[in-house]
């Protein structure tokens, strides 16, 4: 295990950042092989993780952070390869709900990711090539079997918190099913049980995106020298519209022109909505690794917790102990308020502690990760209630 | 706040009827108010749920467990007799179905705990007979075209209903305008004309 650190040299690569990460990295080798879904054994594999605040003496205050499809370990300090502030400051940091003056914060790189934990484009100790598509399929479990293991490399016998959004938010679902003991408390926002028709179809397009790009080379892109920029592109532009809502892209950019007086009778960007799809899906595939993003999806297509426990949802959690937080955001139509109300339903029908809280925003899915002074509220509320419970904060 | 100087007088009523410990649900919660009181003085493993969004953001941030939902179609998910007290307070008459909620507070609850405004109230008659109007009170400030309270009863009501869906009247309390207690070896008829709300403790 390498020393903490934060990233210090900006700008590096995304190659750079799968490979030789600006994290710290655990590596679990042949002796510490990881069973996945698919009846593969892993080994060996490697998680590279960031980490904020001090662990306690009993091991009791440490709070795990799920990334979500396309976000990384670099919670809360500055990206290594894009050189902005953590994606969730606002939230975690010192006097924050997620507040690192109290609680260690941890949060990995997901398995399958490809900023420095195992993924497709990590080098396959088998051929000394990337893995690409030979790396097995990963699911949410998967996922979290990984971390539960770097959370017992830190010695920590239960977390005090689970927190995470999206997918980040399915695998905080999938640790308080399967390894409820290790969760004394779970946040899941924006996220839901299972991945819908809908979500796995907007995926797929991705997907084929991806894929009938030239460029990807049957996913051998690294070795051929080549980036599948348009396809990854095409999928972020596709999937960004689907974390946003129509009310969002009406008031940010209307019909607008982008730098135009009229439009152009051509198929260049006329409207600013096209001009910032380009730049999301541009912006995207310097940061991103193409195959990454179709092993990423796959295992948001793949979540379905219900159907692991005969499709009975409150069977997932029976006999729970951990308290939890469930929160939905109005204008999220990818994970709409229904979902975590299924949630919910099937935490009240196994008797679980629960908080649910549909929050009011026209921001769409991306809510979760922007300024929502109700859902700071909310998880502040939670988190301190937990903590007294958990005996962290004097009752 | 000492339980006896809280401003709705039904919470008063309501944490004296609770055992200390004790698993409690609260549906219409409203901004978490009683629950936090009951977890405070009663110690209380305390559960809500509330139909407003706002209430329900207001309670989750103080720290409760409580989720959004509706009385008529949500009580459904939870599991027979998870609770040892279900408590409807000042709810039962903005529910669409009363008599459902009411079954379904003695199915997840071994016991139920429900207050409501008592329409039998002298106040009440006078007014419709007087006036000729549809009463507006302190207590009930709602035009008839806008009030969320579209089942209201009286005292002699609820308890015809208790007998037809079978529960037990374990205690009941009538309080009067200033929210003391009326007088107990009264008969329902004296509670129903003076009794300004009633708070009903039932069993299955």
């Amino acid at each position: 295990m390498t020393k903490a650190t934060r990233p210090t040299a900006y700008r590096a690569s995304k190659s750079q950042e799968a490979t030789n990460p600006h994290s710290p990295v655990v590596e679990f080798g042949v002796e510490k092989p990881l069973n996945l879904d698919s009846g593969i054994s892993l080994s060996p594999f490697r998680i590279a993780y960031q980490s904020y605040g001090t662990l306690n003496e009993d091991k009791s205050n440490a709070i795990l952070i799920c990334h979500a499809l396309t976000g990384d370990q670099h919670v809360a300090n500055v990206h290594p390869v894009t050189g902005k502030s953590g994606w969730w400051e606002m939230l975690v940091g010192p006097g924050k709900p997620i507040d690192t003056d109290r609680y260690f914060v941890l949060c990995s790189n997901v398995l399958g990711g490809c900023l420095g934990s195992t993924g497709p484009a990590s080098i396959n100790p088998a051929t000394g090539k990337p893995y690409a598509l030979d790396l097995p399929v990963i699911t949410i479990a998967d996922m979290v079997r990984a971390q539960a293991m770097l959370v017992e490399h830190f010695g920590i016998k239960q977390l005090f918190a689970v927190v995470g959004g999206s997918m980040g938010g399915m695998q905080v679902l999938e640790w308080a099913s399967s390894h409820s003991d290790k969760v004394f408390a779970a946040v899941a926002l924006a996220t839901g049980a299972r991945h819908s028709s809908q979500n796995i179809a907007f995926h797929e397009v991705g997907r084929q995106a991806v894929m009938a790009d030239p460029e990807w080379k049957e996913g051998r892109y690294l070795e051929a020298g080549t980036v599948p920029r348009k396809g990854l592109s095409v999928a972020r532009m596709a999937a960004h519209i689907t974390y946003l809502s129509e009310t969002a892209l009406h008031n940010k950019f209307g019909r607008n022109l982008q730098d135009r007086q009229n439009v152009t009778f051509g198929f260049d960007a006329d409207f600013q909505i096209e001009s910032y799809l380009r730049h999301q899906g541009n912006t995207f595939v310097e940061r991103f690794d193409a195959n990454s993003y179709l092993y990423m999806t796959r295992a948001m297509d793949y979540f379905d917790l219900a159907a692991e426990h005969e499709g009975r949802l409150a069977d997932a959690f029976a006999g729970s102990k951990t308290r939890f937080c469930i929160v939905s955001f109005t204008s999220d139509w990818l994970f709409p308020t229904s979902e975590s109300r299924t949630v919910a339903h099937a935490l009240n029908a196994a008797g679980a502690s629960v908080s649910f809280v549909e929050i009011e925003s026209d921001r769409g899915h991306d809510s979760f990760l922007l300024d929502e002074p109700e859902m700071f509220s909310a998880v502040n509320g939670f988190l301190r209630s937990a903590a007294r419970a958990r005996g962290l904060l004097p009752s | 706040m000492s339980i006896n100087s809280h401003p709705r007088v039904d919470f008063a009523v309501i944490a004296s009827l609770i055992e200390p410990g004790s698993r409690v649900l609260d549906v219409g919660c409203s901004d978490g108010e009683l629950l936090d009181l009951l977890q405070t003085t009663k110690n209380v493993d305390g559960r809500g749920v509330e139909l407003s969004q706002k209430g329900v953001n207001e309670s989750v941030a103080r720290g409760l467990s409580v989720i959004q939902g509706d009385a008529d179609s949500d009580l459904k998910y939870y599991p027979d007799g998870g609770f040892d007290y279900v408590i409807l307070s000042q709810t039962l008459q903005a529910t669409r179905n009363p008599k459902y909620v009411l079954t379904e507070l003695l199915r997840i609850g071994e016991k139920a705990i429900v207050s409501f405004p008592n329409f039998g109230h002298w106040r009440m008659r006078a007014s419709l007979a007087i006036n000729g109007r549809m009463p507006v009170t302190k207590e009930l400030p709602y035009s008839w075209y806008d009030t969320p309270n579209i089942h209201f009863c009286t005292i002699n009501d609820f308890v015809d209903m208790t007998k037809e869906i079978g529960a037990h009247v374990e205690s009941a309390v009538a309080l009067n305008a200033l929210g003391q207690r009326l007088g107990f070896n009264m008969p329902w008829g004296f509670w129903n004309l003076f009794g300004q709300q009633a708070v009903f403790l039932l069993r299955r």
